[in-house]
C-alpha cells in the first residue's frame, strides 16, 4: 500500500492507483476530458494536472501512480489559471454549436466551460472544418466538434478490437478518420459514441428527437440476444429515442449494434402485437398492387408495405393461438409419430425460456428433435 | 616505379558526395593508373573514402600523404587531379594553389575531437580501419573482464551526459536499466535527428558507424540486453547503407550475435527507419514507432527504463552519447572528464550554419565561449557584418544576443540565459535577421511536428503562429506580446512532451532579448527589412541612373520612369517580391 496526500487528505491505496483514481476515492473531483475509467490513459487534455510536491512542472493525474509520500495539490491558482488556457484553446477550435448540439446537456465540454466561465476567447483563430461523408444510417460525425481525446480510438481498439478509426495527419491538422479517410464503415457497434465526450459523435436517429433532461429514462434488458445486456432506454412521449447503457451494468454499459440502434421495430406500424392465424392458404397471397407473389417475395412476408396479410391472417387471441397450437401438434404426433416434429428457439429468448422450450418439446411433445438458432 | 607510404583519403560525407567526391576519386584511381605506377598503387599507396570532416563549404577536400607528411586540398576536382598525381605523388611537390589555407587550419584549431577523432581520418566502410585504432577494444575488455557494474561506474565517473537534447548522465541511466529484474531488455540509438539544420548525428554515422555500435554493445553489456536497434530516419540514405554495412561487418567479425568474444554475451542490433516524424525523435513516440504504432508520446512516469519498448526496460541514448563510449572505455574516465566544465563534461557537436564564414561541423570541449566558435573556428560574420545573435538548440532552443558572447558553451550556462544545448544545432543571425521572423519561422517547423495528442501543444502552437504571424503582417494589435508571453508559458507548463514543452522558447528568448523588434513590428515596421508586408521599397534619388533595369523586372508594373531620368516606385502597386531590389545594378533601391 502506497500513502500519499491530496489536498492535505490524507490516503492509503493500492500500488498502481493512479492520482486520479485516489483523489476519486477521497470525494475530490478533478476536470478531465479524455480521461476514461475503462479505457487506457491518453493524457492529451491536460485539464487533469495537478501540483505534486518536488516536481518542477504539473502531472497529469490520470497518468500518474501514486508514490510513497507523494504531496498532490488539485486546485491552485496556477492550475485552474491552465485550466482556463486549455478549455480557451479547445473553445477556440470548436463552433459555438451549443444552441442546437445533440449532445448539449449531456456534453463534458460544455459543461467545463460552464464551470470555468468562458466566454470571450483570447486564442480565437482558425477552426478545423470537415465535410460530412458518412453514408450509414448509424453514426453521425461532426468531426469539428472533435477534441481528439482518442477514446472512440481507444474504445474500437481495446474493447471493440475492430481498430477502424485512428489518429491521422500532424499537428492541428490532426483528425480521427477511418483507413485513407474513407466513409466509416465497420461494425456501427456504436461504443465510439457512447464513450464521446462531445458532441463530435451521435446517433443519427437520435437527431432533433429531445435533449437528456427531457426524456424518461427505463432500465430495462436488451431482447435481441441471450447475452442479455442492460439497456436504458431514453423515451419522450412515450416514444424510444435513444438508448443507452449504463457504465454500472453487467454489461459495463457496452453494447452491439442491434442494442444500441435496433430499436425502430418498437414503434414500427410493422411491429406484430398479437398472435395471427392464418385463414387463406400461402398461394393465394397477393402482392399490395394484387400480384401473386413468387416463392422468394415471401420473405418479406408481413411488411404492410409488400403485401396485404388481412387477406391471409387474422389476429387472434393468446388463449386461442395457444389452444390451436396445440390441437395441431397433437393432431400431428398422432397422424406421423413425435419425431416428426422438430422445435427450433431463438437466440433472443433468455436461458430461462429456452429451458422450458427444449423441456416442452422433449417431455410433451416426445422428442429430442430440438435445436436454437444461436449457439452464443 | 615506387612510391612509399602513400595515402590519398578522400571526403565521401553527404557534403562530399554532393561536390562531386566519387568522381574525384575515380578520376585519381585513373591517373594513377595512367601514370603506370597503378600495381603500384595497391601495395604501396592507399586510397579510400573517409567520412566528413567538418568543413563541408570546401568540398571536395583530399588529403595527400606522402611519407606522413599531409596536404589537403580544397575544393578538388576531377579536372584538377592528374596535376595532383604529377607534382605531388610523383614528384614530391605538392600543388600549393589549391592546398587549403589559415582559415582552414584555424577551423580545427580551437576543436577538440573525441567523437570525430576517426570521422574524416578513416574509411568508415572499412572495418579493419577501425580495428587498426584499437576499435572493439573497448568492448573486448569491457565483456570479457569487467562486471557491468564497473563499467557503468566508469561512464558515471566520465560525467558523460546525453548529447540528445536533455543532458540525462548517461551512466545513472544505465545503472537504473541494469537494476530492473526483467529477462528481456532492449539498448536503443536514437538517430532520428530531425532538427532542421542538424547534421552531427549524420555525420557521426556516416563518418564512423563502428564507434556508435561499439558504444551500443558496450551499454548493451551493463544493463543486461541482448537485442538493439537502431532507429534512424529513412531520409539518411547514406548514413543508412553504411550502418548496415558496418553491422553486417561487425556481425562478420563475432562482434554482433550469439557468444561475443567468445564469452556467453549475446547481442544484436536491428536498423528500423523512422518515416519523417520530427517528434518520433521523443523516446516515448520512437517506441511507439518501433511498436509499429502512430509516434505520438506517452506520459512519463513510467520511464523507458523501467517500463520501454513492449513493456520492458529499455535504454534509450542519443548517437552522440553512444560514440563518445568507446573513447572513455579506451581512455579511462579521467581523461574525458578531464575536458568540460564542473558539471558538463567532455565535448560536443555542433552544426554550425547561418551567417558564418565557415559553416560545418565542429566539435569543442564544453564551456568553450561562444565567441571562440563564432570568431576563432567559425572565422566571423559573413561579409564582416555585425553579430546579432546565436540560436542554439535548433526549434527548441533560444538565442543568444551578440553581448552575451561571452557565454560558455555547456549545459547550465546556456540554461542559464534561456537557450539549451539541445541536439547541436547553431545558427548565427547578423543585423539582417529579423528576430520575430527567425522565431516564427522555428514555430512554424514545431507547429507542424506536434504530434496533435496534446491540447496546449497542437492548438496552443497554431495559436501562437496566428498571433506572430500578424505581427510580422503589421496587423498586430496592442497586447499581442503579453499574449504570446501568457501563451507560452502555459504551453511550456502544460504540454505533454518535450516538443511542447520547448516549443515557445525561441519566442520566449527573442521577446526577452529583442522586445523592441516585436514593438517595431507592431508599429508596422520591420528594423532588419525582412518581414515583407512591412517593407517599403523606395528609389534613391543620387543613385538611380534611369537604366530601366527595376522598371523591366516588376512584375506588377509598379515602377515608372523615362530613359535616363529618374524612376519611381508606386507602393499602392508594389507586391513587395524585391525583383527590382535584387536587380538594380546601382544599390539605388531601398527598402525599410
Ligand atoms: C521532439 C523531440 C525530438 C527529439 N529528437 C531527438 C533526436 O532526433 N535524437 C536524439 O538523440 N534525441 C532526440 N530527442 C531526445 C530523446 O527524447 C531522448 O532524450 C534522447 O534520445 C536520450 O538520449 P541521450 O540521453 O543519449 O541524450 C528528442 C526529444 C524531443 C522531445
Ligand atoms: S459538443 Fe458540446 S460544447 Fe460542442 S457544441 Fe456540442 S454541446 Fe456545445
Ligand atoms: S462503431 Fe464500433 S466498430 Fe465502428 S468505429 Fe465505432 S467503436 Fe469502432
Ligand atoms: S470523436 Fe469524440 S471520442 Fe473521438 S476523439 Fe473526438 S471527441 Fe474524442
Ligand atoms: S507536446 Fe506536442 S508533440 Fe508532444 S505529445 Fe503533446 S501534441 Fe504531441
Ligand atoms: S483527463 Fe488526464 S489528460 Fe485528459
Amino acid at each position: 500500500m502506497i500513502r500519499l496526500t491530496i489536498d492535505n487528505k490524507a490516503i492509503e491505496v493500492a500500488e498502481g492507483t493512479t492520482v486520479l483514481d485516489a483523489a476519486k476515492m477521497l470525494n475530490i473531483e478533478i476536470p478531465t476530458l479524455c480521461h476514461h475509467p475503462k479505457l487506457t490513459p491518453f493524457g492529451g487534455c491536460r485539464l487533469c494536472i495537478v501540483e505534486v510536491k518536488g516536481v518542477p512542472r504539473p502531472l497529469t493525474s490520470c497518468t500518474t501512480p501514486v508514490s510513497e509520500g507523494m504531496e498532490v495539490a488539485t486546485s491552485t491558482p496556477a492550475l485552474e489559471d491552465l485550466r482556463k488556457t486549455l478549455l480557451e484553446l479547445i473553445l477556440s477550435d470548436h463552433p459555438n454549436d451549443c444552441m442546437i448540439c445533440e449532445k448539449a446537456g449531456d456534453c463534458t465540454l460544455q459543461e467545463l466551460a460552464y464551470f470555468y466561465g468562458i466566454r470571450e476567447n483570447r486564442f480565437e483563430g482558425e477552426r478545423r472544418i470537415y465535410e460530412k461523408k458518412d453514408g450509414n444510417p448509424f453514426i453521425e460525425r461532426d468531426m469539428g466538434k472533435c477534441i481528439l481525446c482518442g477514446r472512440c480510438v481507444k474504445v474500437c481498439d481495446e474493447i471493440q478490437g475492430v481498430g477502424a478509426i485512428d489518429f491521422a495527419y500532424r499537428g492541428f491538422k490532426s483528425k480521427i478518420c477511418p483507413t485513407f479517410e474513407k466513409d466509416l464503415d465497420c461494425e456501427f457497434c456504436g461504443q465510439c459514441v457512447a464513450v464521446c465526450p462531445t458532441g463530435a459523435l451521435t446517433g443519427k436517429m437520435w437527431q432533433l428527437r429531445g435533449r437528456q433532461k427531457d426524456i424518461n429514462a427505463i432500465d430495462t434488458t436488451c431482447s435481441y440476444c441471450g447475452t442479455g445486456c442492460n439497456i436504458t432506454l431514453h423515451v419522450r412521449n412515450n416514444k424510444v429515442v435513444r438508448v443507452t447503457s449504463k457504465e454500472n451494468t453487467w454489461n459495463e454499459g457496452w453494447l452491439c449494434v442491434k442494442g444500441r440502434f435496433g430499436y425502430s421495430f418498437i414503434n414500427s406500424p410493422d411491429r406484430l402485437k398479437k398472435p395471427l392465424i392464418r385463414i387463406a392458404p400461402k398461394e393465394s397471397i397477393k402482392g399490395s398492387k394484387g400480384q401473386s407473389l413468387k416463392n422468394s417475395d415471401t420473405l418479406t412476408l408481413g411488411r404492410s408495405d409488400t403485401c396485404d396479410f388481412s387477406a391471409i391472417f387474422r389476429e387472434a387471441s393468446w388463449d386461442e393461438a395457444l389452444d390451436y397450437i396445440a390441437a395441431k401438434l397433437k393432431e400431428i404426433k398422432e397422424r406421423s409419430g413425435a419425431d416428426s416434429i422438430a422445435g427450433l428457439s431463438s437466440a433472443r429468448c433468455t436461458t430461462e425460456e429456452n429451458y422450458l422450450f427444449q423441456k416442452f418439446i422433449r417431455a410433451a411433445v416426445g422428442t429430442n428433435n430440438v435445436d436454437h438458432c444461436a449457439r452464443l | 616505379m615506387k612510391i612509399n607510404n602513400t595515402v590519398i583519403k578522400v571526403c565521401m560525407g553527404t557534403g562530399g558526395i554532393a561536390a562531386g567526391g566519387s568522381e574525384v576519386m575515380d578520376a585519381f584511381r585513373a591517373e594513377l593508373k595512367a601514370s603506370g605506377i597503378e600495381a603500384a598503387v595497391e601495395k604501396n599507396c592507399l586510397m579510400h573514402k573517409v567520412g566528413c570532416r567538418g568543413l563541408c563549404a570546401k568540398d571536395v577536400l583530399v588529403d595527400v600523404i606522402v611519407k606522413g607528411q599531409k596536404t589537403t586540398y580544397q575544393y578538388v576536382k576531377p579536372e584538377m587531379v592528374s596535376r595532383i598525381v604529377k607534382e605531388h605523388i610523383i614528384e614530391k611537390n605538392p600543388v600549393a594553389d589549391w592546398v587549403v589555407g589559415d582559415d582552414y587550419h584555424n577551423f580545427h584549431k580551437k576543436q577538440l575531437k573525441v567523437v570525430l577523432s576517426d570521422c574524416g581520418s578513416i574509411d568508415p566502410e572499412d572495418i579493419d580501419a577501425y580495428i587498426a585504432g584499437n576499435g572493439y577494444e573497448a568492448a573486448r575488455k569491457v565483456i570479457t573482464s569487467s562486471a557491468p557494474a564497473d563499467v557503468i561506474g566508469t561512464i558515471k565517473a566520465s560525467g558523460l551526459r546525453g548529447r540528445g537534447g536533455a543532458g540525462f548522465p548517461t551512466g545513472v541511466k544505465w545503472e537504473a536499466a541494469m537494476k530492473q529484474s526483467s529477462k528481456q531488455k532492449y539498448m536503443i540509438c536514437n538517430a532520428d535527428e530531425g532538427d532542421p539544420g542538424a547534421f552531427m548525428d549524420r555525420s557521426v554515422i556516416e563518418g564512423n558507424p563502428h564507434a556508435v555500435i561499439e558504444g551500443m554493445i558496450i551499454g548493451a553489456y551493463s544493463i543486461g540486453s541482448d537485442k538493439g536497434y537502431v532507429y534512424i530516419r529513412a531520409e539518411y540514405p547514406l548514413a543508412v547503407e553504411r550502418l548496415r554495412k558496418a553491422l553486417s561487418d561487425a556481425r562478420a567479425r563475432g562482434f554482433l550475435g550469439k557468444g561475443i568474444f567468445g564469452t556467453k554475451f549475446s547481442f544484436d542490433i536491428k536498423v528500423k527507419l523512422g518515416a519523417g516524424a520530427f517528434v518520433c525523435g521523443e523516446e516515448t513516440a520512437l517506441i511507439a514507432s518501433i511498436e509499429g504504432q502512430r509516434g505520438m508520446p506517452r506520459a512519463k512516469p513510467p520511464f523507458p527504463v523501467y517500463s520501454g519498448l513492449w513493456g520492458k526496460p529499455t535504454v534509450i541514448n542519443n548517437v552522440e552519447t553512444l560514440a563518445n563510449v568507446p573513447y572513455i572505455i579506451r581512455n579511462g574516465a579521467q581523461w574525458f572528464s578531464s575536458f568540460g566544465t564542473e558539471k558538463s563534461k567532455g565535448t560536443k557537436v555542433f552544426a554550425l550554419t547561418g551567417k558564418i564564414k565557415n559553416s560545418g561541423l565542429i566539435e569543442v570541449p564544453m564551456g568553450i565561449p561562444l565567441r571562440e566558435i563564432i570568431y576563432d573556428i567559425g572565422g566571423g560574420i559573413e561579409g564582416n557584418r555585425a553579430l546579432k545573435a546565436v540560436q542554439t538548440g535548433g526549434p527548441s532552443g533560444g538565442c543568444i544576443p551578440a553581448e552575451m558572447l561571452d557565454t560558455p558553451v555547456d549545459f547550465e550556462s546556456l540554461a542559464k540565459v534561456g537557450s539549451i544545448v539541445g541536439s547541436g544545432g547553431m545558427v548565427v543571425l547578423d543585423e539582417d535577421n529579423c528576430m520575430v521572423n527567425m522565431a516564427q519561422y522555428f514555430l512554424q517547423f514545431t507547429q507542424m511536428e506536434s504530434c496533435g495528442k496534446c491540447v496546449p501543444c497542437r492548438i496552443g502552437t497554431k495559436r501562437l503562429l496566428e498571433i506572430i504571424g500578424r505581427i510580422t503582417k503589421g496587423k498586430g494589435k496592442e497586447g499581442d506580446v503579453e499574449l504570446l508571453e501568457k501563451l507560452s508559458a502555459d504551453i511550456k507548463a502544460a504540454s505533454l512532451c518535450g516538443l511542447g514543452q520547448t516549443a515557445p522558447n525561441p519566442i520566449l528568448s527573442t521577446i526577452k532579448y529583442f522586445r523592441d523588434e516585436y514593438e517595431a513590428h507592431l508599429k508596422g515596421k520591420c528594423p532588419a527589412a525582412v518581414c515583407k508586408e512591412l517593407l517599403t521599397y523606395y528609389i534613391l534619388e543620387e543613385f538611380c541612373k534611369g537604366c530601366g533595369a527595376c522598371l523591366r523586372a516588376c512584375p506588377a508594373k509598379a515602377i515608372t520612369g523615362e530613359k535616363k531620368k529618374l524612376h519611381k516606385i508606386d507602393p499602392a502597386v508594389c507586391i513587395k517580391c524585391g525583383a527590382c531590389f535584387d536587380v538594380c545594378k546601382f544599390k539605388a533601391v531601398g527598402k525599410e
